[in-house]
C-alpha cells in the first residue's frame, strides 16, 4: 500500500478533468485567437471551461482570467493592488507573517520599490481576527492580503469578515484560495472579496494553470505582457487542455462538495485522534477552524525529515516544515509564526487527505507514524536528555 | 528518493553501532538543537586503539547516514588517525551528499574529534589544543536571527 497524504502539495489529475483535456492536445489544437473553425473551436472551449470557472465561485465569467498557476495570480493580484494603490499615493499593503512565499516573495519586491508592508501576528491558533486586520488598515493601505486556508497547517480564515472591514474602509482585498477552492465553499461575493486566486493541481486538475478572479471594475495590471489574450490581461497563447481540464476538476469537485466536506473532515478528525496519542505531539493549528484534509503535528525530539524518509519507505507521501526539506537553515516561517520554537517546529509532518484517500490508509498512517518517531526517539540525544530531565519538554 | 545516493539512504535506514554506550571512555556532542542536528559520539578505547563506537542522533537524513558512516571508519583505528577523519572522507564513502547537506559530514568529524577530546580529558591525557581548534560547541554557524519580514 502507498498513501499519498500529501494533497496539499498537489493532487492527482482526476480521470474525468484527464478525459476532458485529452481532445485539445491532438484535435482541437487552433489558437483561441485565430478565426477560422480550428481556432473558433477553441475559443469555444476557452470561454465554456471561463464560465464554469465562473459559476463555482460565484462570480461573472468576465472576472476570471486563467493565469499559468496559483503564484501567478496571487503576483498579479498583489502588483495590481499595489500599482493602483501607488497612483493615489498609497504605498501600504496589510498581509499576514504566514502567507504563501508567492505572497511574501512579491511583497518584498514592492518593500524594494518603497512600499511599506505590514505583515499581521497570525496568534497561537494561526488564524487573523478582522480586528487585527482593521487596526492595520491606514489612510494609505492601499491592499489588504490574507490567504483562505493556510497551506502548511490548514487553518481557515475568516475572510468574508476581514473582507467587510476593508470594504468599509474602502480598501482592495485579495485572497489566496490556492488551497480552498474546490475544498471548502467559495462565493467570492459572501466573501467580500475584490480578487481570489486559485490553482487547478489543488482540485485534481493539471499543474500550469490557475486563475485569478478579479471583481469588475478592479484594474489589473499585467504580469505578462503580450497580446489581447484574458481582456488584454494576461499576455500569451491559452493554455487550452490546462483551462479545460481546471474547469471539468473543479465542476467535479464542487458538485460533491459537501459530501467530501463530511466525509474528508471524518478522516482528517481521525488521523487528529491517532497522532495525539502520541506523547508530546501537539496539532499546529485552531482545533476548530481548520479545512476538512490538513492535519500538522509537531513531536518533540524527532527531525521532520529523517520522520519523512522513513514514512516514504513505509508507503506514505507527507510533508514536513524542517529546515532540511525547505532547503533553508530555518524551518518553516509558517510554524514559526505560530511562535513555535525552531526545535520543535524542526519535528513538524503535515497530512494533507482528501476525497481520494480511505480509512484504511488513515488506518496505515496512525499505525505507522507512532513507530517512526519511537525509533526516531530512540536514537534522537534531543530526546535522551528530555528523557532524562535534563532539558524541559516544550510541547 | 533520489535525493541521497543509495549508501546514504542505506546508512540511514539501517544505520551502523546506533545507540548509547553505557560504559564509553569518551562521549562527544556537537551541534544544537535550533539548527535541527545534534550528533552525540561514544567511544571506548584500549591501547590507544578505538575498540567500539556508537552514536545517537536528532537531525534529517543524511545527519543519521554520516553518524553511522563515521562510526563505521573509526572503529579498530588508532585514535591519531581518528583525529585525521574528514568531513570530505565521511562524505566521500556516502558516495556524496547534496551540496546543503555537507554540513553534516561536517558535523560527524566534529563529533569524533569531541569524543577523543572527552576521552583525553577524562583520562588526564596531555594533548596539544590546537588540535581540537576553536570551539567544538559552535561546529557549524548557523544564523539562527528570525529574518525580518
Amino acid at each position: 500500500m502507498y498513501v499519498y497524504a500529501d494533497n496539499a502539495a498537489t493532487t492527482s489529475l482526476s480521470p474525468r478533468a484527464l478525459e476532458a483535456m485529452l481532445p485539445y492536445f491532438s484535435q482541437i489544437y487552433g489558437n483561441a485567437s485565430s478565426l477560422h473553425t480550428p481556432g473558433q473551436r477553441a475559443a469555444e472551449a476557452l470561454q465554456k471551461a471561463r464560465e464554469t470557472v465562473a459559476k463555482a465561485v460565484n462570480a461573472d465569467f468576465k472576472e476570471i482570467y486563467f493565469t499559468g498557476g496559483g503564484s501567478e495570480a496571487d503576483n498579479q493580484a498583489i502588483l495590481s493592488g499595489a500599482i493602483a494603490g501607488a497612483r493615489k499615493g498609497k504605498k501600504h499593503i496589510v498581509s499576514t507573517a504566514f502567507e504563501h512565499h508567492a505572497v511574501l516573495h512579491t511583497l518584498d519586491k514592492l518593500k524594494k520599490q518603497g512600499f511599506e508592508v505590514t505583515l499581521l501576528d497570525v496568534h497561537e491558533n494561526g488564524v487573523v481576527t478582522p480586528e487585527d486586520v482593521a487596526a492595520a488598515i491606514r489612510e494609505d493601505t492601499a491592499l489588504v492580503t490574507v490567504m483562505m486556508v493556510n497551506n502548511e497547517i490548514g487553518t481557515v480564515q475568516p475572510i468574508a469578515d476581514i473582507g467587510a472591514v476593508c470594504r468599509e474602509k474602502g480598501v482592495l482585498f485579495h485572497t489566496d484560495a490556492v488551497q480552498a477552492v474546490g475544498h471548502i465553499p467559495v462565493d467570492v461575493k459572501a466573501l467580500n472579496v475584490d480578487m481570489l486566486s486559485m490553482a487547478a493541481h489543488k482540485f485534481h486538475g493539471p499543474k500550469g494553470v490557475g486563475a485569478l478572479y478579479a471583481r469588475k471594475g478592479v484594474v489589473l495590471a499585467n504580469v505578462i505582457e503580450g497580446g489581447q489574450q484574458e481582456r488584454g490581461k494576461r499576455g500569451g497563447t491559452e493554455n487550452i487542455p490546462g483551462i479545460v481540464g481546471m474547469a471539468a476538476a473543479l465542476e467535479e469537485a464542487t458538485a460533491s462538495l459537501e459530501r467530501d466536506m463530511a466525509y474528508v473532515t471524518g478522516l482528517r478528525e481521525k488521523l487528529i485522534e491517532g497522532l495525539s496519542r502520541i506523547p508530546y505531539s501537539r496539532l499546529n493549528g485552531d482545533r476548530e477552524k481548520r479545512a476538512p484534509g490538513t492535519v500538522n503535528f509537531c513531536f518533540e525530539g524527532i527531525e521532520g525529515e529523517s520522520l519523512l524518509l522513513l514514512l516514504d519507505a513505509r508507503g506514505i507521501a507527507a510533508s514536513s516544515g524542517s529546515a532540511c526539506t525547505s532547503g533553508s537553515l530555518d524551518p518553516s516561517h509558517v510554524l514559526l509564526a505560530l511562535g513555535l520554537p525552531h526545535e520543535i517546529a524542526h519535528g513538524s509532518l503535515r497530512l494533507s487527505v482528501d476525497r481520494t484517500n480511505t480509512e484504511e490508509e488513515i488506518d496505515h498512517i496512525i499505525r505507522s507514524v507512532p513507530e517512526v518517531v519511537d525509533y526516531l526517539r530512540d536514537m534522537s540525544p534531543v530526546w535522551d536528555e528530555l528523557e532524562r530531565g535534563l532539558t524541559p519538554h516544550l510541547i | 528518493m533520489a535525493l541521497y545516493s543509495d549508501t546514504v539512504m542505506d546508512h540511514f535506514q539501517h544505520p551502523r553501532n546506533v545507540g548509547k554506550m553505557e560504559d564509553a571512555d569518551g562521549i562527544g556532542e556537537v551541534g544544537n538543537a535550533v539548527c535541527g542536528d545534534i550528533m552525540r559520539m561514544y567511544i571506548k578505547v584500549k591501547d590507544g586503539i578505538i575498540t567500539d563506537v556508537s552514536f545517537i542522533t536528532f537531525g534529517c537524513g543524511s545527519a543519521i547516514a554520516s553518524s553511522s558512516m563515521a562510526t563505521e571508519m573509526i572503529k579498530g583505528m588508532p585514535i591519531e588517525k581518528a583525529l585525521e577523519l574528514s568531513n570530505k572522507a565521511v562524505a566521500e564513502a556516502l558516495d556524496g551528499l547534496p551540496a546543503h547537506k555537507l554540513h553534516c559530514s561536517v558535523l560527524a568529524e566534529e563529533a569524533v574529534r569531541a569524543a577523543v577530546k572527552d576521552y583525553y580529558d577524562k583520562h588526564d591525557i596531555a594533548y596539544d589544543p590546537a588540535i581540537f581548534g576553536c570551539d567544538l560547541a559552535c561546529a557549524h554557524e548557523h544564523d539562527h536571527t528570525p529574518t525580518e519580514e
